[in-house]
């Protein structure tokens, strides 16, 4: 392989506390190295070097995505983009096809991205698309919150068991992670109902969204799995259901993480900006960020990302079927639902954040007073829940809002019902403007560490993947805010384990992207296989045969992150 | 105001997609510089001058700027596509999409359209002397958005699907109209039809209104009559049966009042 020195560039990369320090970073073989002999020099002189970012919770692949692709063509209308070089068509804009996936988070500088839910029945479709978006490593999580295993092993009490399945799911599905949906509520939306609160009893199988979140916690730790346990609480998008996160958030205490990849949470909250709602309505709405922010800031063993507002118009897709449901009444715009068997459940639903809405807009000042007042962005992410709250490709725009107040100001002011998101929120008194450094914490090293991926991505150091991303951006200059969000919406070269995917803004090639999944080794579990087994015989639609994701065609290119969870 | 004339030269093998076929794109330019603007056939991209001779001269802004396609547009797509201003005259036919999203100006076309003509639109003419193609004044695929104002006047008849998601505007039909009108339609449109029509008129409708001169084949069951009103509508003076609906469907509620949908039917 070819030997590349990024020369004179101003690299940020918390793995190894350098802060803007004019350096050259070198890369041989696919890994980040301490020197080269013959390299191909790229100078990088005034400009930005970070390492490739990662996005901890984006929906871009599987069925619900695709019945977003197929209810809305009209999301593709006017975004076309054609065939070039080295790069195929790309369409649409919140549900962009696989392709633009691959290609609009390369120019972003993203290299590893996570699927955010993974229905397990569907993981051969979620991998047939995975497999077709270019250039980026990819992993996906399964969703357990409302499996009814899960729920049978947790309500006995049955914690072996939960993570023999857990470890056997996993292995079949070839998933990354344990995820969480609307704990107990999206099974009780099979039941025309839903659980607000974490004590709400789930219909039939008599448990609470607290037993299931503190099971998978212990179920989490107990295999000692790379990422924690990742979750999605109940009562999403309602006045009022900050105290329902602060109970979720609760469940963590006391529980250690117990892993070897230097991953120090058990629980990471996704999307929290939809979960830090005051208000008991819609006409009283406001800001509940700082609760909730003080509770995290407080507890260590918590990471969250944010799912920040873009004041886009979207399309909201989520395992939370009662909750798009609720959405669709909301907004008289069209619905999709789907029912997973005995796994989950889905909704679709377009959604438009206006700015001339005063709910958008407070939604907007949730988002960021959550980053602004986060005291450590080791654990505060920057994602937008992609699709639901905004599109992933405007990360440049929240950057901007991030390192400008300005910027804020100006969208304040753009807001027809100004007086109101000011009331509302405390995003107006907030000064503080995040620097570069800390941007690459929020995208970098802190989504890797959080994911027990650090050793491999999100730094600089020698002996990682030599992903890397060259901005066009002094940080020694003056920017006008436009121009903040401007140099982040497209690398100037980035670089994929070793490999140059974009040089000089142009796509040279689409590299060798990556699956990763866990393989979690466990004690031999007769009971845990004879209730597989059973339960594909009596309910399930498709043999076990036909249910895992096996072979070349659904992963060209697997990485198996290996646990040894014997006990 | 000036006048750009455009000679199809020969018939292309597949359709053309001309959406800078319009005053706002042509004002201002040479010639030459009109000639060289882009149209896709299929997926490839070609000068306009390829296919068109052009001859006149444009305006210095679109309102200023006339088009005449002269000749067979049958095989021209997105005639007119969001233009502001100006006027285009089509002699012969033209294909789908002619005037979407147009927001002003107007549009003639001499022959018949097909489908989808005024998708989108906000505000403007679109006057058509021979017949329209189904989904006139409707919305994109899988978009909640249809014609939100301007005017579409069809002298013959037109397909089915008129009005699809319309939300405002007027659309004026001479002649008979076919299955499904003003579906889904919401807001304060206005659907005229001459002619007769056939069935499913104002299914789902939330808002809106419909006048029907002719005979109704087969009447909504969901629509519920109300009374008896004298009105003018488009030049003429009747007296007409009112019905609203679509009950079926939700209605949202303004200043204590329940908003329907209404058919008017001439007596």
């Amino acid at each position: 392989m070819a030997e590349y020195l990024i020369k004179n560039g101003f690299v940020f990369d918390p793995a190894q506390k350098i802060k803007g320090d004019v350096a050259d970073v070198a890369i041989k073989d696919g890994k980040i190295v301490k020197s080269v002999e013959k390299p191909k020099v790229i100078d990088a002189k005034g400009m930005t070097v970070m390492a490739g970012a990662l996005e901890v919770h984006a929906h871009v692949a599987g069925p619900k995505v695709n019945i977003g692709r197929i209810f809305r063509p009209e999301d593709k209308l006017f975004t076309y983009r054609p065939t070039e070089k080295n790069h195929r068509m790309e369409g649409g804009f919140s549900i962009p096809t696989t392709y633009k996936t691959g290609y609009a988070y390369a120019r972003l500088g993203y290299t590893t991205v996570m699927e955010a839910a993974m229905p397990p029945l569907f993981a051969r479709h979620v991998h047939e698309e995975m497999r077709d978006t270019p250039i980026i490593d990819e992993g996906a999580y399964p969703v357990f919150g409302n499996n009814w295993f899960v729920l049978e092993y947790l309500k006995n009490k049955e914690l072996e068991n939960v993570a023999a399945y857990i470890a056997w799911l996993l292995r079949v599905t070839k998933g990354f992670a344990i995820k969480v949906v609307n704990p107990g509520g999206t099974e009780a939306w099979g039941w025309g109902l839903n659980c607000l609160q974490v004590k709400d009893p789930v219909p039939y199988f008599d448990i609470t969204p607290e037993e299931i979140i503190t099971g998978l916690i212990e179920a989490n730790e107990y295999l000692g799995l790379p990422h924690s346990m990742h979750i999605h609480g109940n009562n999403l998008g309602n006045p009022g259901n900050y105290t329902t996160t602060l109970d979720t958030l609760k469940l963590a205490a006391g529980h250690k993480a117990k892993n070897k990849f230097g991953r120090e949470q058990v629980m990471h909250h996704t999307h929290i900006q939809f979960h830090s709602y005051g208000g008991t309505k819609w006409a009283d709405f406001e800001s509940k960020a700082r609760p909730i922010v003080d509770y995290v800031n407080k507890h260590k063993n918590i990471t969250i990302d944010v799912g920040f507002v873009t004041l886009d118009e979207t399309t909201t897709m989520t395992a939370d079927g009662p909750f798009e449901h609720h959405l669709t009444e909301l907004n008289h715009l069209k619905w999709a639902n789907a029912d997973v068997e005995l796994e989950t459940a889905a909704g679709v639903v377009p959604y438009i954040y206006s700015p001339d809405i005063f709910v958008s807009g407070i939604q907007w000042a949730v988002g960021l007073e959550i980053a602004l007042l986060s005291k450590d962005p080791m654990r505060c992410y920057i994602t937008t829940d992609h699709p639901n709250a905004g599109p992933f490709t405007r990360y440049p725009r929240i950057i901007k809002w991030l390192m400008s107040q300005k910027a804020r100001e100006e969208q304040i002011k753009a807001f027809k019902a100004n007086d109101k998101v000011v009331n509302a929120s405390e995003i107006a008194s907030i000064d503080r403007e995040l620097n570069l450094y800390e941007i690459a914490q929020m995208t970098r090293a802190g989504p890797a560490k959080c994911l027990g991926l650090a050793s491999m991505y999100g730094g600089l150091k020698p002996g990682q993947d030599a992903d890397v991303a060259v901005y066009d951006f002094n940080p020694d200059k003056e920017h006008k805010p436009m121009e903040i969000e401007e140099a982040f919406s497209e690398v100037k070269y980035l670089f994929k384990t070793g490999v140059p995917i974009i040089m000089d803004h142009k796509f040279v090639s689409e590299g060798r992207k990556r699956t990763l999944w866990v393989d979690a080794k466990v004690n031999e579990n007769p009971q845990v296989v004879r209730d597989v087994k059973e339960k594909f015989l009596k309910y399930y639609t498709v043999t076990e045969k036909n249910y895992e994701v096996v072979g070349k065609h659904f992963i060209p290119n697997p990485y198996a992150i290996e646990v040894d969870a014997t006990h | 105001m000036n006048t750009v004339t455009l000679t199809p030269k020969a018939k292309p093998d597949l359709y053309l997609e001309v959406d800078n076929i319009t005053p706002d794109r042509f004002a201002g330019k040479t010639n030459e510089e009109i000639a060289a603007l882009h149209l896709y056939e299929g997926s490839t991209q070609h000068a306009l001058g390829k296919f068109f001779d052009v001859a006149g001269s444009s305006g210095p802004t679109a309102a200023e700027t006339k088009i005449v396609i002269k000749g067979d547009a049958s095989r021209l797509k997105y005639i007119g596509m969001k233009m502001t201003a100006g006027e285009i005259v089509i002699e012969g036919n033209a294909d789908m999409y002619v005037g979407a999203w147009m927001r002003g100006g107007k549009i003639q076309a001499k022959g018949n359209v097909e489908a989808f003509a005024g998708t989108g639109m906000k505000g403007g003419e679109i006057q058509i002397d021979g017949n329209a193609g189904n989904y006139l004044g409707s919305a994109y695929r899988g978009d909640w958005r249809g014609m939100a104002g301007g005017t579409i006047r069809v002298k013959g008849n037109a397909g089915s699907d008129t009005g699809y998601f319309m939300n405002g505007g007027t659309i004026i039909i001479g002649g008979n109209v076919d299955v499904h009108v003003a579906t889904h339609a919401e807001g304060n449109g206005k659907i005229i039809i001459k002619g007769n029509a056939k069935s499913k008129v104002g299914g789902q409708m939330v808002g809106g209104e419909i006048y029907i001169f002719g005979d109704l084949e087969v009447p909504m069951p969901t629509f519920e009559y109300r009374k008896d009103v004298e009105l003018e509508v488009d030049g003429t003076k009747a007296k007409f049966a009112l019905f609203e609906g679509d009950t079926a469907e939700r209605h949202p509620k303004r200043k204590g009042e329940t908003i329907y949908g209404k058919i008017y039917m001439k007596y």
